[in-house]
C-alpha cells in the first residue's frame, strides 16, 4: 500500500535508567497525548523502555516479546502505531537491542540493532547479540524500515531499505551529545546527525523519523534533535531543546511520489552493478 | 585558541540541566561546595546557583591560618553577588592537630592534609545541609593529576570536569563571576606566594593546548611535534598524565571471585533510582 497521509508523534522521552515498568507509564501517557493529537503513529527511542548505558542490567531487563510489558502497548497499538525500543531476549536465549512495531494489536515487526556500536564510550556488543537483516515491512501506513541509531552510519542499511522500496526510515536512537570545542555554536552531534540525516532522506528519496531521547545518565546525557524530514530533505518537523517533548508532524503521502517523479533515484539505481562489484570483491577474497 | 573556545550559552544550558539532573537521581536538590576565592570554584558556584536558585547552594569557606586573605575576600564577594549561602570554617586548629603534633614540614603533605581537612569539612556540611558535595576540578588540572587524591578531587559530581582551563575562563566571563577573580593569577593558595603556573612550569594556556591535540584528538608525538609542540614538552606531559593516572581510578581491587566489583559487576551510578 503507498504510504498515506497521516499524522505521526515524536516522542522525545527521558526513560528512567532500568525503571521498565516507570517507562511504560511513561510511554502509556505519550501515547495518550498522542492519540489527543489525532495521530495515527508513534515513535520511541531506542531503547526506551529501559534507558541505555545499563551493563549488568542488560540481561536483568530482557523482555520477552510475548511477554506483559508489550502486551500493554498491544493493546493500545489497536488505536495507533507504535515503535518502542526495548531489551529482547530471544527463544534461544541471546539478547538484543530491538524495536518492535506494533499495529492493530499485533506486533508487525521487530528490528534487532545490526550495527551494535563498540567504541569509544560504547560497549553494546559486550553486552547485546548483533541483529542479522534488514527487512521492511507493510503498515497500514505505509512500508516502512527501521534503523536503530549505529545502523545508519552504515550506508549500507539504508540502502537494503531504499532497494526494498520503504516509504519511511524509522530511526530510534539513543545518541549522546558531544563536542563543545571549535567554536560552534551547536553541539557536534547535532551536526553529524543533521548530516547523516538530510543525506539519507535526499540519497535514499525516504521520509526521515528520528526519535532521540534526552537526559542523563552517569554524566552522560543525549541531545534530542528528534526530528521528521521529508524526501526532498526539507525538516517538516524537530523537537528543540534538551527536554522531553512530544511533537507532532503531518506526512503528506503524495511528497514520496512526486520527489521520484522529479528526481527518479530508485528508478536509476542499477542495483545489480553493485551485486556484481560485491560478487567480485568476495571472489576475489576467496582467491587469496 | 578557536579549537577549544566554546559556545558559552550552549554549555550554560547543558552543565545546568547535568546539575539538576543528576542531583536528583541521587534523590537531592542542593548543592554544597567548597568556594576558594578562585576561578574554579566560582564558576561551579555559578552553575550551581542557576541551576538550583541560590539558596540551594551552600559555599564553604576553609582557610587555614596562613591562607592568603584575599581569597577569602574574594570568596565573600563571590558569595554576595550570586546570593548563595555561606559558611566560614577555620581548619587551622583541625589541620594543626595533626600537623602540630607530628611535626609534619614537608610543603606538599601540608598542602595534602588541608586539603582533605577541607574535604572532611565539606562531607560533614552536606549531611547537614541536605546537599551533595559538588567538585570543582577542571579538565586540565585532573589530567596532570594536579590536585590531592580524596582531598580537593573529592565529590559526588562534578561539572567542570571536561572543561579546559580556558574554556573555564570563558564560561566564567559569560556568568559574570568578578573581575577580582577572572584577573589574578590562579593559585592553590597552600603557601604564601604559589601559583599554579610557577609550580607547573608552564602556563595553563600552553598546557590546554597541547592536551586538547594530544587527549580530544589523540595526536602522536610526532603529529604534535609537527604542529609546533616542543618534543621535551610533550614527552613531559605524557608520562605527567599516565603517572597520576591513579588520582583518576577508584582503588583498585584484587580479584578473587567469579564476580568481582567493578570488573564484572557493572552498573552506572544512576542504577535503581
Amino acid at each position: 500500500m503507498p504510504l498515506t497521509d497521516c499524522r505521526l508523534t515524536l516522542a522525545q522521552t527521558n526513560p528512567a535508567l532500568g525503571a521498565v515498568q516507570r517507562n511504560l507509564e511513561d510511554h502509556v501517557a505519550a501515547i495518550q497525548a498522542a492519540l489527543a493529537a489525532g495521530s495515527q503513529l508513534i515513535v520511541f527511542p531506542e531503547l526506551s523502555l529501559t534507558g541505555y548505558f545499563l551493563k549488568d542490567q542488560t540481561a536483568e531487563l530482557a523482555l520477552d516479546v510475548d511477554g506483559p510489558e508489550l502486551r500493554t502497548l498491544l493493546e493500545l497499538s489497536k488505536r495507533i502505531s507504535i515503535l518502542v525500543g526495548f531489551v529482547e531476549r530471544a527463544r534461544d536465549g541471546r539478547i538484543y537491542n530491538s524495536a518492535a512495531f506494533l499495529e492493530d494489536g499485533k506486533l508487525l515487526h521487530v528490528h534487532r540493532k545490526v550495527h551494535l556500536v563498540t567504541y569509544g564510550m560504547f560497549d553494546e556488543e559486550r553486552e547485546f547479540a548483533a541483529g542479522d537483516e534488514f527487512r521492511a515491512f507493510e503498515s497500514k501506513l505505509g512500508r516502512f524500515g527501521v534503523l536503530i541509531c549505529e545502523d545508519a552510519w552504515h550506508v549500507s542499511s539504508g540502502l537494503q531499505h531504499f532497494l526494498a522500496g520503504v516509504d519511511a526510515m524509522l530511526v530510534p536512537s539513543c545518541s549522546p551529545g558531544r563536542g563543545v570545542g571549535g567554536g560552534a555554536t551547536e553541539l557536534g552531534s547535532e551536526t553529524t546527525w543533521r548530516t547523516l540525516l538530510d543525506a539519507h532522506a535526499m540519497l535514499f528519496q525516504t521520509w526521515v523519523v528520528y526519535a532521540n531521547r534526552v537526559g542523563w545518565e552517569d554524566g552522560v546525557f543525549f541531545w534530542g534533535g528528534s526530528r521528521v524530514i521529508d524526501p526532498f530533505g526539507k525538516l517538516v518537523a524537530r523537537i528543540e531543546g534538551f527536554e522531553p517533548a512530544l511533537a507532532q508532524a503531518s506526512i503528506d503521502g503524495g511528497a514520496l511520489r512526486r520527489a521520484r517523479v522529479a528526481t527518479p533515484l530508485l528508478r536509476d539505481a542499477k542495483p545489480w552493478l553493485l551485486a556484481r562489484a560485491l560478487e567480485r570483491i568476495a571472489a576475489a577474497e576467496r582467491a587469496q | 585558541m578557536k579549537e577549544l573556545d566554546i559556545h558559552p550559552p550552549l554549555v550554560e544550558q547543558l552543565l545546568t540541566q547535568f546539575l539538576r539532573e543528576e542531583l536528583a537521581s541521587a534523590g537531592f536538590t542542593r548543592a554544597v561546595l567548597g568556594i576558594s576565592g578562585g576561578i574554579d570554584s566560582a564558576l561551579v558556584a555559578a552553575l550551581c546557583a542557576r541551576a538550583l536558585g541560590a539558596e540551594n547552594v551552600l559555599g564553604v569557606m576553609m582557610p587555614y591560618r596562613t591562607s592568603n586573605p584575599d581569597s577569602e575576600g574574594h570568596a565573600r564577594l563571590l558569595a554576595k553577588e550570586l546570593g548563595i549561602q555561606t559558611k566560614k570554617v577555620d581548619i587551622s586548629a583541625m589541620a594543626d592537630g595533626y600537623l602540630a603534633a607530628h611535626e609534619v614540614k614537608d610543603r606538599m603533605r601540608r598542602g595534602n592534609v588541608m586539603a582533605r581537612c577541607r574535604m572532611i569539612v565539606l562531607y560533614d556540611h552536606s549531611v547537614d545541609f541536605k546537599g551533595l558535595v559538588i567538585g570543582t576540578s577542571n579538565k586540565t588540572e585532573i589530567l596532570l593529576g594536579y590536585s590531592t587524591q580524596w582531598g580537593d578531587s573529592a565529590s559526588a559530581i562534578n561539572p567542570i570536569g571536561d572543561l579546559y582551563k580556558h574554556q573555564i575562563y570563558q564560561l566564567s566571563r559569560h556568568l559574570g563571576v568578578p573581575s577580582a577573580i577572572l584577573d589574578k593569577a590562579p593559585s592553590a593558595d597552600l603557601f604564601e606566594g604559589q601559583t599554579d603556573e610557577g609550580e607547573l612550569g608552564f602556563t595553563y594556556a600552553e598546557a590546554d593546548r597541547l592536551l586538547y591535540w594530544m587527549v580530544d584528538e589523540r595526536m602522536s608525538e610526532s603529529e604534535l611535534v609537527a604542529r609546533g609542540f616542543e618534543v621535551a614538552f610533550v614527552r613531559r606531559m605524557a608520562a605527567r598524565i599516565a603517572a597520576t593516572q591513579f588520582k583518576r581510578v577508584m582503588p583498585i581491587i584484587a580479584k578473587l571471585s567469579q564476580r568481582t566489583i567493578n570488573q564484572d559487576f557493572r552498573y552506572l551510578r544512576d542504577w535503581g533510582k
